[in-house]
């Protein structure tokens, strides 16, 4: 094990954190201020994919798809929100989790009827499409290094936004008492349709990088969905700061167990059982460290408000 | 207090639960006097769903344990079946010397065992949670469960398992399709039996109790952990024991009974179906597959009709079809 | 002086900088009637909580019939004979009343894991259960829903249950709160009997029932025990006066 290859490999596992944070922000803000777990959020994840990947297509322009991926995950973040997701707040989990669990039915049917079965492609911009070398001479992709200062970039940026404006103290006041403010007379539904937009948005924006890395097709957004709630649970539901420790945690030890585990069995059992048992363990992994977790402290790392 | 009992035995939901019950066994024999086997295979596909829905209907319905993982219980008495059927085929033993088996018996104690000793282990953990917590947990080991099964090789991974000739019961030809089917329809009723005697019992009572008001369970001195975690246990092996008729329904068993859209495919049957109510998990059955066969043979995309309707149930039907049948539920 | 029921020693709990319960320490003794004063936020409800173990306490222990319960959960409690009442009307809602009640029968009976006998042609389960229905006067509302009932009935079916659950000790939380006055006087002399069976510790804010029925009275202000006494006593007494009336009274 090289120390290229570490380094390659921490960076992945960066890159990967990054884009869960992406995704667990969004959802932890969205049960942070509105009590609601969201199945769907994959399904925004999808949608930016999609939106990216058909509008560069159409115009040619990376930055013309992010731009829509953005603007069409917001959109349809708004659009369920007004038709759907604001008759589930004062439902029980059971509720939301079925109705939300509906709309991933609904939009994954949806996008395979209107793109077909088979991936779309997308292509990193040739501004982002180079290399740079690691410590080692190893190369490293920029796309990769873009994603990961796209990630930091937002990380501040809703730290700024939570902290320092007036959007940002309603979102806090929302978290601790959700009937207060709306005594108070801050305006609960729009505040929630925006919250809710800026979830959806964030997570289209991870989906449409992600595009370009893999491809885009139906479906994509459900792993990633799955490993955001454990980056949630972990880090304690309702914490941006835990959003972003889980994320990181999680995208590190998802991507450096896979390769150190078979190489660390490797030393004392044959390759090919190693390469198996250790392909096995690796993809438990994250499972069996959110146990682990929550075996001590139930509520998660980074427990927000009580 | 014997006719008040008889009484209350005649409600308007008792005597739905038995039409659908008549209907399903009815079904199948005459398709077979119309030589239309196909409709067996059909009915046999609701039984054993409604069997695995009913698993789940006592820790959701009855203790409000909203449980995002149990299609791990199906998945594990699936498998089961798939490798003690593989393991008797080609002779090799098992572990500690034991050999496979094709007996359904043996089978399904296997699979129950195993799925209680994971629901246990699960459950201690998950159970100290509640909510979203309790929903996340529970998805996450499930899917733990799944990646396991998709990375270990010796038993097809991601491919899956075949079970090339359907085990056995003792005194029934399980290869012909109405005997099995009556088997599975068999299975259904212990198993709807086995939901109702419990949902009235003590142990029910608590747990419905727990459900309602957890404060005031622990106030008349009933802990509700240990109540839980029994619960959670009991209807992981019925599950289980649906999974590995499921298995040989199909002489296939693969890592997709272990996914999330299993679990969440459970509890659709129980919201369709009506939450906590008996027939809750069969009408949810009859109402999921009939749609599944009707509606996907005239589009592909049938499943997005499926997810319109389980909105529509959700936000303006939440009783399920039993509640629009019945009414609301009578505790008494 | 016979051994007291319930000793709360040297209680102290603190949500962040604020101290709810500053060195309580208190007794129950059989057959009396103890009541718990205190102006709004004293922290009547967050020691009730703390006796009845639904809130840890930071330091301080809870003896209850002779053992220390301090380490014990609230439903290790209540099956030691703690029956509680809440001060909002916590009950299992879809149930019916006589349902709620049988939930006390059976667990004062045992075991709750029996799995095959039906529980609503258990006489052994439901005959008790109407019995403490009777008591409190709500026998004729047996099959209807808890959350049904109305504000008074929910309050006397709280108490019922803590007559079914055979308890040692009542825990009242304001039992009077919401009751119109004929509720009330009712209530009232329903207490006055009950403390023979087992005595009281009555959080109340109701003063007419507090000076009707009480043995001993605490003053619990900013969480601290100020004083405690008989009725004369305590009215008398110029700290708690000040506490309710302002200086100069």
């Amino acid at each position: 094990m090289s120390l290229t290859l570490l380094i390659e490999q921490i960076l992945n596992g960066l890159q990967f954190g990054v884009m869960l944070f992406l995704m667990a922000a969004g959802l932890t803000l969205i049960f942070g201020v509105m009590g609601l777990i969201n199945l769907a959020h994959g399904a925004l994840f999808m949608v930016g994919a999609f939106a990216c990947a058909s509008v560069a297509a159409w115009t040619g322009s990376f930055w013309a798809g992010l731009a829509a991926s953005l603007a069409a995950a917001a959109a349809a973040g708004a659009v369920i929100e007004l038709l759907v997701i604001r008759r589930l707040y004062d439902r029980d989990h059971l509720d939301q989790v079925l109705a939300t669990f509906a709309l991933i039915l609904i939009f994954s049917e949806g996008t395979r009827w209107l793109f077909g079965s088979f991936p779309l492609y997308l292509d990193i911009p040739p501004l982002l499409s180079g290399a740079v070398s690691l410590p080692g001479g190893a190369p490293y992709p920029v796309y990769r290094l873009a994603v990961i200062g796209v990630g930091i970039a937002v990380a501040v940026g809703l730290s700024l936004l939570i902290s320092r404006t007036r959007l940002g103290m309603r979102i806090r006041a929302g978290e601790s008492d959700r009937e207060m403010i709306a005594a108070l007379g801050v305006d609960i539904t729009t505040l929630y349709t925006l919250v809710f937009a800026l979830g959806a948005a964030l997570a289209g924006l991870a989906g449409a990088m992600v595009g370009a890395l893999q491809s885009v097709q139906v479906g994509m957004g459900e792993p990633v969905l799955i490993l955001a709630f454990v980056v949630i649970v972990i880090g304690g539901i309702g914490s941006i700061r835990g959003a972003l420790f889980g994320s990181i945690l999680v995208g590190l030890t998802e991507t450096l167990g896979r390769v150190l585990l078979p190489h660390g069995l490797g030393l004392f059992m044959e390759p090919s059982a190693a390469a198996s048992i250790g392909a096995a363990i690796a993809s438990m992994l994250i499972y069996i460290l959110m146990a682990l977790i929550l075996a001590f402290r139930p509520q998660g790392l980074f427990a927000a408000n009580g | 207090m014997g006719e008040a009992m008889t009484r209350n035995l005649i409600t308007r939901e008792n005597l739905i639960t038995l039409v659908l019950l008549a209907a399903l066994l009815v079904g199948p024999l005459v398709a077979v006097a119309l030589d239309e086997t196909f409709y067996v295979t059909l009915a046999t596909r609701i039984a054993i769903l409604a069997l695995a829905a009913t698993g789940l209907n006592l820790a959701l319905g009855l203790g409000g344990l909203v449980s995002f993982g149990h299609a791990a219980f199906f998945g594990i008495g699936g498998y089961a079946a798939g490798i003690l059927a593989t393991h008797a085929f080609n002779g090799e033993p098992l572990i500690f010397g034991l050999s496979g088996t094709k007996n359904m018996l043996i089978i399904w104690l296997v699979g129950a065992v195993s799925a209680a000793v994971v629901a246990a282990a699960t459950g201690l953990i998950a159970l100290r949670t509640s909510g979203v917590y309790f929903i996340m947990i529970t998805l996450a080991f499930a899917q733990m469960i799944y990646y396991f099964a998709i990375s270990w090789p010796a038993y097809g991974g991601e491919d899956g398992l075949s079970i090339f000739v359907r085990n056995g019961f003792p005194g029934v030809n399980t290869l012909q399709p109405l005997s099995f089917f009556l088997l599975c329809f068999a299975v259904l009723i212990v198993g709807l039996v086995f939901f109702a005697v419990l949902k009235n019992s003590r142990f029910g009572a608590a747990l419905q109790a727990g459900r309602q008001n957890e404060t005031r369970l622990a106030a008349v001195g009933i802990a509700p952990f240990r109540i839980r975690l029994a619960a959670f246990v009991i209807s992981a092996m019925m599950t289980a024991i649906a999974g590995a008729l499921f298995a040989d329904l199909n002489r296939f068993v693969s890592p997709a009974m272990l996914s999330w859209h299993m679990s969440g495919e459970l509890i659709v049957l129980i919201i369709l179906g009506g939450t906590g109510r008996l027939a809750g998990p069969l009408a949810g059955a009859c109402v999921y597959v009939l749609f599944e066969f009707l509606l996907g043979g005239m589009t592909e995309h049938w499943q997005l009709f499926l997810g319109l309707v389980l909105l529509g149930v959700v936000l303006f039907a939440r009783g399920g079809v039993i509640g629009l049948l019945a009414g609301r539920a009578h505790h008494g | 002086m016979a051994e007291p029921i319930l000793r709360l020693e040297g209680l102290n709990k603190s949500f962040g900088a604020l101290k709810a319960s500053d060195n309580v320490s208190l007794e129950l003794y059989p057959g009396e009637i103890h009541a718990l004063i205190g102006p709004n936020g004293a922290g009547k409800s967050t020691l009730i909580n703390q006796i009845s173990g639904a809130l840890q306490p930071d330091s301080g222990r809870v003896y209850f019939a002779g053992e220390d319960v301090s380490e014990l959960g609230m439903a290790a409690r209540a099956r030691l004979g703690m029956g509680r009442t809440f001060q909002v009307s916590s009950l299992a809602g879809e149930f019916s009343a006589l349902r709620n009640v049988m939930l006390a029968v059976q667990s004062r009976q045992g075991s709750s894991f029996r799995f095959f006998k039906p529980v609503m042609s258990d006489r052994s389960l439901v005959d008790p259960a109407m019995d403490a229905l009777a008591r409190v006067g709500l026998e004729h509302r047996a099959d209807v829903p808890a959350a049904e009932l109305s504000h008074g009935e929910r309050r006397q079916l709280e108490i019922a249950i803590a007559l079914a659950l055979g308890a040692k000790a009542f825990l009242l939380d304001e039992p009077m709160a919401g009751m119109g006055p004929e509720g009330s006087k009712a209530l009232t002399r329903f207490l006055d009997g009950l403390r023979h069976e087992a005595p009281i510790l009555l959080v109340e804010h109701d003063m007419d029932a507090v000076f009707a029925l009480a043995d001993r009275v605490s003053v619990l202000v900013y969480g601290r025990i100020i004083a405690s006494g008989t009725v004369e006593e305590i009215r008398r007494d110029s700290a708690v006066r000040e506490a309710y009336l302002g200086e100069g009274a």
